[in-house]
């Protein structure tokens, strides 16, 4: 299998930005635009989060945001319906993020097949663990092209990050610290030694880094132990406010990194 | 038929371990220790001691004459309302105390509805000196006043939950995402058997001694040790699947669980999730549960803050779905009108929750030679104000 996604990190070994959203949030029709605003400025690769009502491993500002999302109307059909023609504008990979529940309702196969027909590269279903993944999921995965991205902790064991690293097929996502999304993290020495653990042991995956990046130097931090990071919370937030759009993210990318 | 959990974690299709990678740790851990842990004989000689001394078991199998003459049959009561703390989840917090002391754990949190489980967690916590964190729906910590004092008293603390209806579903939530932010000193006291494997199975098992208790009680009063039903309310399915562990392979006990209907399982107010629910994941395990076309989770309704639940424990969405078990509904209307009556004919104020077994005396045929075991599972104490409010005494 070989995507956007692989494309991405064979042609980008540094830097890669990776941006989060949740779907129908702040307004329920901001999905098209918000990926167009994001490929403007210069972001690599975009997660668009499927709001759920129970998001137990989201912090405040994602769990907000998804309320939000909810009681805008948005929901797994109206986000395929917003999405089916995003690939004859845009060429980045796309990634949607979310928990297992809503996809189950929708019945995994043809959620899958629905992923393909819009070009969508692959999922992050942090609540669809390994074994679950590998019985009943992974053919209907890869017979539509689909990577299933992997979540790895400071708390993951070297046995586990092997077995998570043999299974996974676009890249890891590292979490930076053990927590739910958009806890207050300053770069710690302690972080920094666990991205160097698992640097060292020469996995087959590129890796980002997630969970707590918000701003310039969290995110060049993370890129000096990855191929690049992941921002969720901080540019969720960072769409409060009447400003257009446009204002919002250009102004937010920005000032993480300064597009060349 | 096999009713308990498999060497997967799952009952039927209902179980497994839906967790994200921060959980896997901690979950692991107990898995792969639980069963050896508490069938070690220290464990037991401990646990055994703790719930005879302590919590005051056996808890009495009363038989309810009053009550027997009205519905002209045998109607015994499982008193759990008599257990030290007022409910069945003593049970679980005494077993579950002393696992998270045998993984060194030092820092405990729980979630809680009522405030049983808060309250019974609190308890154990004082007990053992561990510092204990109780995350309880804002709804629910207005709702039941008494307990979240007795808590506070007892030194824990209680985190309103402000999410969502602001119930239990809630206080799960925010109880599991402290455990994600708490990878190392902390243990989640898990309240009824739901969450991921293994503690639908570990909470079974502490449970599992109100049906141990039942049946020589049961013996030893009438010279049979199968009852003809056992009845016990559901809200996560606690008290239910220990009135029931020792019942599931004599196929002939009839298994009723009873659910909280609300104002009407066809109203939107309801907390039915059998009646009401279709299979889907939440709180990391696959079972029923109440939720929109779109896998959204549907906010519930009870009066009892212990059954105002979207999901139920998958232990029992097998029951249902192989019929070993039926579960009925009661509305608030009737479990109000069934409080008074036990009230007034025995003498004994039940919880709202249990209240709900009560009310299907009314729902169902018997006969005068059959024998009822009903589970009290805890008292009125916490619903006085409830109660108050609609008889106006
Ligand atoms: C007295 C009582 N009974 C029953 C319940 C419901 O829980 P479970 O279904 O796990 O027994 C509660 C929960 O708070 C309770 O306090």
């Amino acid at each position: 299998m070989n995507n956007r996604i692989n494309k991405l990190f064979q042609e980008k070994k540094e830097q890669i930005l990776s941006v989060y959203f949740t779907a129908g949030y702040p307004n329920l029709e901001d999905t098209v635009p918000m990926i167009q605003e994001l490929v403007k400025n210069g972001v690599d690769l975009i997660e668009i989060g499927m709001p759920f009502s129970d998001p137990v491993a989201d912090g405040p500002v994602i769990q907000h945001s998804s309320l939000i999302a909810l009681q805008n109307g948005m929901s797994i059909r109206k986000l395929f319906d917003q999405l089916k023609d995003i690939r004859q504008t845009v060429d980045i990979p796309l990634i949607l993020m979310g928990y297992i529940n809503p996809v189950l309702q929708y019945g995994v196969a043809a959620f899958c097949q629905k992923c393909k027909e819009i070009g969508i590269d692959g999922l992050i279903i942090p609540d669809l663990p390994m074994d679950v993944f590998e019985e009943e999921f992974k053919k209907v995965f890869e017979a539509n092209g689909l990577h299933n991205i992997f979540l790895i902790t400071p708390q993951t064991s070297e046995e586990r990050l092997r077995k998570i690293d043999a299974v996974s097929t676009g890249f890891i996502y590292m979490v930076s610290s053990n927590s739910t999304t958009g806890a207050k993290t300053s770069v710690s020495e302690l972080q920094n030694e666990y991205f160097e653990r698992v640097n060292s042991f020469g996995l087959k995956n590129p890796r980002l880094i997630g969970f707590g990046i918000s701003n310039a130097e969290t995110f060049a931090n993370a890129c000096q132990y990855s191929s690049g990071a992941i921002i969720g919370s901080a540019f969720v937030k960072a769409l409060e406010g009447s400003d257009p759009l446009h204002q919002k993210v250009s102004g937010f990318i920005n000032s993480i990194v300064t597009v060349s | 038929m096999n009713y308990q959990v498999n060497e997967k974690g799952y009952y039927g299709e209902f179980g497994g371990a839906y967790i994200p990678e921060m959980m896997v740790p901690n979950i692991e851990e107990l898995r792969r220790t639980y069963l050896e842990i508490i069938q070690s004989y220290d464990f037991r000689q401990e646990f055994i001691g703790l719930l005879k001394n302590y919590v005051g078991r056996p808890s009495p199998l009363y038989l309810a004459k009053r009550l027997s003459e009205k519905y002209q049959s045998n109607i015994f009561l499982k008193r759990e309302d008599l257990n030290h703390t007022g409910s069945h989840k003593i049970n679980n917090t005494i077993g579950q105390i002393l696992v998270a002391k045998k993984l060194g754990k030092t820092r405990i949190i729980a979630e809680t509805g009522a405030g049983q489980h808060g309250l019974a967690t609190a308890t154990v916590c004082a007990l053992m000196g561990l510092e204990c964190i109780v995350y309880m729906g804002e709804v629910d910590v207005e709702r039941q006043v008494p307990n979240v004092k007795k808590m506070r008293m007892l030194g824990a603390k209680v985190i309103p939950a402000l999410s969502g209806s602001k119930t239990l579903k809630d206080a799960t939530n925010e109880a599991m995402r402290d455990w994600i932010n708490n990878p190392v000193d902390t243990h989640y006291i898990i309240g009824s058997v739901v969450g991921p494997h293994p503690y639908p199975d570990m909470v079974a098992r502490f449970q599992s001694v109100i049906s141990e208790e039942i049946r020589w009680q049961l013996d030893e009063q009438t010279g049979r040790e199968n009852p003809t039903r056992v009845i016990a309310c559901v809200g996560g399915g606690s008290n239910a699947a220990g009135a029931f562990y020792h019942f599931l392979d004599q196929e002939n006990v009839e298994l009723i669980g009873v659910e909280a209907a609300g104002k009407g399982v066809d109203t939107n107010e309801s907390a039915a999730t059998l009646t009401l629910g279709t299979p889907g994941v939440l709180h990391s395990s696959r079972s029923i549960l109440m939720q929109t076309d779109d896998g959204q989770v549907t906010e519930p309704y009870s009066i009892s803050a212990g059954l105002d639940y979207p999901g139920i424990g998958p232990m029992h969405a097998n029951l249902f779905t192989t019929h070993r078990a039926k579960y009925l509904w009661a509305t608030d209307a009737e479990v109000l009108d069934a409080a008074l009556e036990l009230t007034q004919l025995e003498g004994i104020i039940p919880a709202l929750e249990s209240a709900h077994a009560l009310a299907v005396l009314k729902k169902i045929q018997l006969k005068p030679d059959e024998v009822t075991v009903i589970n009290l599972s805890g008292r009125g104490d916490k619903d006085m104000e409830t109660y108050l409010k609609y008889f106006g005494y």
